[in-house]
């Protein structure tokens, strides 16, 4: 089984499995199309034959088939009997996880993604970048709720909780970029917890994970945390132009005195800014949420450095 | 009206305020159910409509994300546990299983009228909730985001939680009404088949509620006392809460399913005046259904990390529930074989069950199969399916039921004209509104989604326009129904030529159902013994 | 209504006899009695399934409860349903007087029992097992011995809702007895709380060997 190249119903398919459950899926959506039209031609044939035309009158005392009954029970049996197998088939072919796969450590918060590459030490955010047609295992927990990670074009989901592990593998087919959602109702920014999965040759991996290992050497400090405002999905709750946002605009903040919700203040410098992304716990600024995570140990040194020296670009 | 003297029938005899609020008859009852459940329908239907609204086009339409998560959430809190789950038994069941059985009453009238005072309460509960900050859980209130989240989650939980009380003591009415008070003569094999769907539906609210409660007060207590039940931080289980909530609420869609077959049942009989196909396959499926309806909550879980052996059972499990729901089908379609088939309004609505529920019951098929149901599950392909089982199917047996049993309800007919239009709409409005979802979800699209990608924005569209289509087909259903209360031609007692009980008292009954207790002198379905000329159309 | 012969008062209009009406509200009670049981059920699984999970928690937790007093309760409970049942007796015999003695025993029982648990709970509030966020007792050896006391006073506490409840009952038909609503012939309520009275116990029986005498 192969790629799909997807269906009135079905998106394009990009993995190992994706032929898997679109067979599945097709022989329960042409088998039940049969059903489904005999039933609507006896409903439509009977009611046109037997409507009433004239006096009412008495009608026969048919009340049993033994026959019919038999055949109407068994067949439909035999069919489900059948589905169950096909679907039970394919999902095992989805849990049994290859020796060879690769392992990439998914984490999920409140409301992003964010990846790890144990070997390389990589780490990106609502960005998942695998290489073609290599097994890959996602060891997955989540930060806070329940979230599920799915990719329609790999066909896979599975839930992400807190405090335990779950897992889920794929093998990509096709380069190119498949969406990837959180399936699992998490709260106000569910909808925006969303991302992308590249697939990308062997080759471009390598080169990939090579650097975004180093940590944006021969780039400015600034182009490097503007980068990273957008790949550690900053930018889902602090926006740059000003506009509100969970969490308090960028725009302009250097500099500035910020009042907490328990009535102190505080002036925003790079110790402040430095606090605010490893503990966000500590202050919360009047008028917001405590909702943003820790990003100890998702950032290295230099990449927070990074963020600052970006910030204070922001006037 | 041109009579000099009014009939006395229940309606108007007692009379007074007091007499309503304090009524121990089952028909009133019935009709304050009636009253409050269509205010809970049109409730949650003005929810629906806005979700619709603002899904038109992608990012923010008309509300902000947290409104739109509690809009969600309400629409299917108060259409599930406010409507659907009473709108059957506690409404038309209330007003008809007594009449349907020759009984002057359910065996407790008392504990009847505490059921609906609860089923008040109850809902008061929830509508408080909507003005203290609505919760935002989603109506499966899953931990630990449900105990976490600012909302009022409790007002909403207890709310739930005192309406299951209304269920579980309706169900127990029933079952002991069903038991003790049939008229001599009727054996358990004469019961109209809407009778022994109500039995089985009650069998489940007794058994499946009480979990319920359990489960929601365990809620209560982890949000109050932190009692860390159902909280990974404290060495809890979120997913528990799962298995606790869908051991009740699986179930319960069969409580909300299991009365409209019922329903479906004597509409398909009366109508093609032809004695039902299968009557004992028709009753024992649905004891079947509610018996194995308790051991297939685990579909709803494939993807929690659920072990891959119970997600086998489960699935395998889960397709058997679906045998005796086709075999009913199939039972209704052969009823029609020979028979007198009239098209009056409540057989539209059966017509349209069959062709609704038919797709209800096979879209399950892809959600009960493993590999499918990892792509579907939590897409608009659920939403989809549910919908058409439980507004496709209960929804238009309800309907059907209440344009049935409207003359003997109110003793007054309702325009035929503006009934098939309103009926037309519904149906159509419905297929538009959802039968695009089912091609949303396969496509990827997650359910509960306040925003979402542009590749989905057309099916969206089409979807929100039928959502109009099918408010205009409920307004003039309410419109031509409540005229017709005033206005309305009286109906005669036994408009359809139906051959159940109730269509042998006055349209409205009297205040003690029947003025000469009634003989079995004829089974409920035998129009190839008994003709009854149909008086209206 | 036609008819008119022999139609005792107690009987309601819509029973067609009196036979109808006591065999309806005994089936109604068992199946209500039902619920019951299923109600404590799921507190049951989450009993079953936390100790599967934990059992040296469990293990090392149950030694807090104090033997003696659940021991204690146990009996009283027992001695209650025995009374309970005598008061039954005694109205089918026509008793009146003897049935209100052992109606009032029954509540004496119930009392002690909630007196005896007011005890138990005050120490545990007192030392700091309590429930989730609230434990503050350290002498349990084990992960998260807060589970097992969610449990304990979830269950007992319950089960305490469910003593008040049956003593209200209790009051109910003391108070009907007195002023000779019932007789030889009608009874019902008294049977009615009776069985419920008999739930109560039996629950109790089952909670005291789960919570009390792990391992």
């Amino acid at each position: 089984m192969d790629d799909t190249t997807g269906s009135l119903f079905m998106p394009f398919g990009g993995s190992t499995i994706a032929g898997d459950v679109d067979t599945v899926f097709n022989f329960i959506l042409y088998t039940s199309t049969i059903i489904f039209a005999l039933v609507v031609f006896g409903i439509i044939f009977f009611s046109i034959r037997y409507r009433r035309r004239g006096k009412l009158a008495l009608t026969p005392d048919i009340s049993h088939n033994t026959k019919l009954e038999i055949v109407w029970t068994v067949i439909p049996t035999i069919l489900v009997v059948i589905v169950f197998f096909m679907g039970f088939n394919a999902y095992l072919k989805m849990s049994v996880v290859p020796k060879d796969a690769m392992e990439i450590k998914v984490t999920g918060q409140k409301w992003f993604w964010s990846f790890e590459y144990p070997e390389a030490g990589a780490t990106t955010v609502n960005e998942l970048v695998v290489p073609i047609d290599k097994p890959v295992k996602l060891l997955m927990s989540s930060q806070d709720v329940i979230h599920s990670f799915f990719v329609p074009g790999f066909r896979i989901k599975q839930d992400v909780i807190p405090n335990r592990y779950t897992m889920i593998w794929f093998q990509a087919t096709k380069i190119g970029e498949y969406d990837l959602f959180c399936a699992e109702y998490c709260g106000t920014k569910h909808s925006e917890m969303i991302g992308k999965v590249k697939v990308v040759s062997e080759r471009e991996f390598e080169n990939w994970l090579e650097e975004s290992s180093m940590s944006g050497e021969g780039m400015s400090l600034s182009d490097f945390g503007a980068k990273l405002y957008i790949s550690k999905a900053c930018n889902t709750c602090h926006s740059i132009d000003g506009s509100a946002g969970n969490g308090p605009t960028f725009k302009g903040i250097f500099g500035k005195q910020v009042t907490f919700d328990d009535g102190s203040q505080a002036m925003v410098d790079e110790n402040y800014i430095r606090k605010s992304i490893l503990n966000p716990q500590t202050n919360i600024v009047a008028g917001y949420q405590n909702i943003m995570p820790t990003f100890q140990g998702l950032l290295k040194e230099r990449e927070v450095d990074a963020l600052i020296a970006y910030i204070k670009t922001l006037e | 009206m041109s009579e000099a003297v009014a009939e006395k029938n229940y309606l108007n005899d007692p009379k007074g305020w007091k007499s309503w609020v304090f009524t121990l008859d089952h028909k009133r009852i019935g009709i304050l159910y009636l009253a409050s459940i269509t205010a809970a329908f049109f409730l949650g239907g003005v929810f629906a409509v806005l979700i619709r609204l603002e899904l038109l086009n992608p990012g923010q339409d008309l509300m902000g994300p947290d409104t739109y998560n509690q809009i969600f959430t309400l629409h299917g809190a108060v259409m599930i546990f406010l409507f659907i789950i009473p709108s059957i038994p506690a409404a038309l069941g209330n007003f008809f299983l007594p009449l349907l059985i020759g009984a002057k009453d359910v065996a407790f009238p008392r504990l009847n009228l505490a059921s609906y005072y609860i089923y008040v309460f109850g809902s008061m509960f929830a509508v408080y909730s909507i003005f203290t900050g609505a919760v935002d859980t989603g109506w499966t209130f899953y931990t630990p985001y449900s105990t976490e989240t600012q909302t009022s989650v409790i007002p909403m939980t207890l709310g739930a939680f005192i309406l299951g009380f209304s269920s579980i003591f309706t169900g127990l009415n029933f079952i002991v009404t069903i038991h003790k008070m049939r008229i001599p003569g009727m054996t358990w094999y004469k019961l109209p088949l809407f009778v022994w769907a109500l039995y089985a539906t009650a069998i489940i609210q007794v058994v499946a509620t009480p979990v319920l409660g359990i489960t929601l007060l365990l809620l209560i207590f982890e949000r109050v006392f932190s009692v860390g039940i159902f909280n990974p931080d404290m060495g809890g289980d979120p997913v528990l809460f799962q298995h606790f909530f869908w051991f009740y609420s699986h179930p319960a869609v069969y409580i909300m399913i299991l009365p409209g077959m019922g329903i479906i049942s004597e509409l398909i009989a009366t109508f093609s005046h032809k004695k039902i196909f299968g009557y004992k396959a028709i009753a024992f499926s649905s004891l079947g259904i509610a018996f194995i309806s308790f051991l297939v909550w685990g579909h709803h879980m494939f993807v929690s990390g659920q072990s891959e052996l119970a997600a086998m059972i489960f699935s395998f499990l889960t397709f058997l529930v679906g045998i005796p729901s086709g075999i009913k089908v199939f039972n209704w379609i052969t009823t029609l074989y020979k028979g007198q088939i009239h098209f009056d309004t409540p057989m539209l609505y059966a017509l349209s069950f069959l062709f609704l529920f038919t797709i209800g019951g096979l879209t399950g098929i892809f959600l009960g199969a493993l590999a499918t149901d990892v792509h579907l599950h939590d897409t608009y392909f659920v939403v989809a399916h549910f919908h058409y089982v439980m507004m496709g199917g209960t929804v238009m047996a309800f309907l059907g039921g209440l344009h049935y049993w409207w003359p003997k309800m109110f003793g007054k007919m309702y325009n035929h004209f503006w009934s098939v239009i309103a009926m037309i709409l519904v149906f159509v409005g419905f297929n538009v509104t959802f039968f695009s979802q089912f091609i949303l979800g396969s496509q990827g699209m997650p359910r509960r989604y306040y925003n979402y990608l542009d590749q989905f924005q057309p099916l969206h569209a089409f979807s929100t326009i039928g959502s109009w289509i099918l408010g205009a087909g409920f307004i003039i259903m309410a419109i031509y129904l409540i005229h017709s209360l005033f206005k309305g031609r009286k109906a005669s007692d036994n408009p359809w030529g139906g051959l159940t009980f109730e269509w042998a008292t006055g349209s409205p009954p009297p205040h003690h159902n029947f003025k000469v207790t009634p003989k079995m002198t004829h089974g409920p379905y035998d129009y190839d013994k008994v003709l009854v000329e149909q008086t209206d159309y | 209504m036609s008819e008119s012969h022999t139609h005792p008062a107690h009987l309601a209009h819509h029973f067609s006899d009196v036979e109808q009406q006591r065999e309806s509200a005994k089936f109604g009670m068992w199946v209500f009695l039902l619920t019951e049981v299923l109600l404590f059920g799921g507190l049951f699984m989450a009993y079953a399934i936390y100790r599967a999970w934990n059992p040296d928690m469990f293990y090392n937790a149950h030694k807090a409860l104090n033997i003696y007093m659940g021991t204690a309760n146990t009996f009283v409970l027992i001695a209650s349903s025995v009374t309970m049942a005598l008061s039954i007796r005694s109205m089918q015999l026509d008793k009146r007087k003897q049935t209100i003695g052992f109606l009032i025993a029954t509540l004496a029982l119930a009392c002690i029992f909630l007196v005896i648990k007011y005890f138990e709970y005050s120490h545990k509030f007192h030392v700091g097992q309590l429930p989730g966020k609230y434990y503050s007792y350290t002498g349990i050896k084990g992960t998260n011995p807060h589970i097992f006391f969610g449990i304990y006073f979830g269950m007992t506490g319950l089960h305490g809702l469910h003593v008040l409840a049956g003593m209200s009952a209790i009051v109910w038909v003391l108070i009907k007895t007195v002023k000779k609503k019932f007789s030889a012939e009608y009874y019902t309520p008294v049977e009615m709380v009776g069985l419920y009275w008999h739930l109560v116990d039996l629950i109790w029986i089952f909670l005291f060997p789960l919570l009390y005498l792990i391992g």
